[in-house]
């Protein structure tokens, strides 16, 4: 079991800084063919970053009081495999209210999954952050009340099938991958 | 409150943040590469005018673009004015929120490889699903 951990470990890291490298080399090409753009990338990349930062905060927040206050029997409890409606419920509105770039929110859904929260709690989740309330008057704005009332009711519905699918495909791949 | 209890909840919740951090920058990274270097006109071209295929090319175009939603309502609406139709405007825009290409090596490094897959596979099918059902529907009412 040791050695499986110790040789998982450096796989793992080449994982998770093998993306960030590649995309430093990427840079370094267009700093040094297309020098112009550099600036205007730069900017919207520190864009991004402050837009994302407070949300980071939020997130380390929910999480460290997550830690504190929820055991994994009671998150099995509504959003485990017997949650039934209250899990759905759940990942519906926290998708629909939950802010920000989904970025910050990955730690904290791993955190979950580790706990025994279901994957399709989590895609419905994942689904209902399309439902941007903050951005609701602009797609009012152009698309007015029907049609934009309508979109939203039926992705909220559709989530729930949406999970029942992923979950159902990932059960199926692991069955598959089980029996090879 | 037990101090060793608050100190594992706060290890815990920095942990989970830091553990993630490297793939999220190289994917702010490259959003903002594609932000600067691709201009929108360039998505406007690709709508053929057939409305099977052009609903499958705005979920396409929608699964592979990241930012902000207002960005897609914008898009969508001058697609609308262009004479694109309102289901692949739809699958577009739905796709643009709930399929993620470009942020699945975060997704993957958080919640496993065969949950990104199947999850973008099944948005992806499910964004024109939700297009064409909307749309019929606000043709009722």
């Amino acid at each position: 079991m040791a050695n499986q951990e110790k040789s998982k470990k450096p796989k793992h890291w080449i994982t998770k800084w093998f993306f960030l490298i590649a995309v430093s080399v990427l840079y370094i090409s267009i700093y040094f063919f297309y020098p112009d753009k550099m600036m205007p990338i730069l900017d919207s990349f520190f864009e991004l970053l402050l837009q994302i930062t407070p949300i980071f905060i939020l997130v380390y927040i929910i999480m460290f009081l997550a830690n504190l206050f929820i055991n994994n029997e009671g998150l099995q409890k509504y959003m485990g495999e017997d949650a039934g409606i209250k899990g759905w419920l759940i990942s519906i509105l926290a998708g629909i209210i939950s802010m920000g770039s989904i970025y910050a929110w990955y730690p904290l859904l791993k955190d979950l999954q580790a706990k025994g929260v279901k994957d399709k709690f989590l895609v419905a989740f994942l689904y209902n952050r399309g439902i941007k309330l903050q951005w609701l008057p602009v797609l009012l704005l152009y698309f007015g009340w029907t049609y934009s009332m309508t979109l939203l009711v039926v992705m909220a519905i559709l989530s729930i099938f949406q999970g029942i699918i992923t979950e159902k495909l990932i059960y199926l791949s692991n069955v598959k991958r089980v029996a090879r | 409150m037990d101090s060793q209890k608050i100190k594992k909840a706060n290890k815990a919740a920095l942990n989970g943040i830091k553990g993630i951090l490297p793939i999220i920058f190289g994917v702010l990274l490259l959003v903002s590469i594609i932000t600067v270097l691709i201009p929108t006109s360039f998505y406007e071209n690709l709508f053929t005018g057939n409305i099977f295929l052009d609903s499958l090319i705005g979920d396409l175009i929608g699964s592979l673009m990241l930012g902000n939603p207002i960005t897609s309502y914008v898009l969508g609406s001058e697609f609308l004015d262009n004479g694109v139709s309102l289901i692949a405007v739809t699958a577009f825009m739905v796709a643009w929120v709930t399929v993620g290409v470009i942020q699945s090596p975060v997704e993957s490094e958080a919640l496993g490889k065969r949950f990104t897959i199947f999850r973008n596979i099944s948005a992806f099918f499910m964004a024109i699903v939700t297009a064409i059902i909307t749309v019929f529907l606000v043709g009722i009412l």
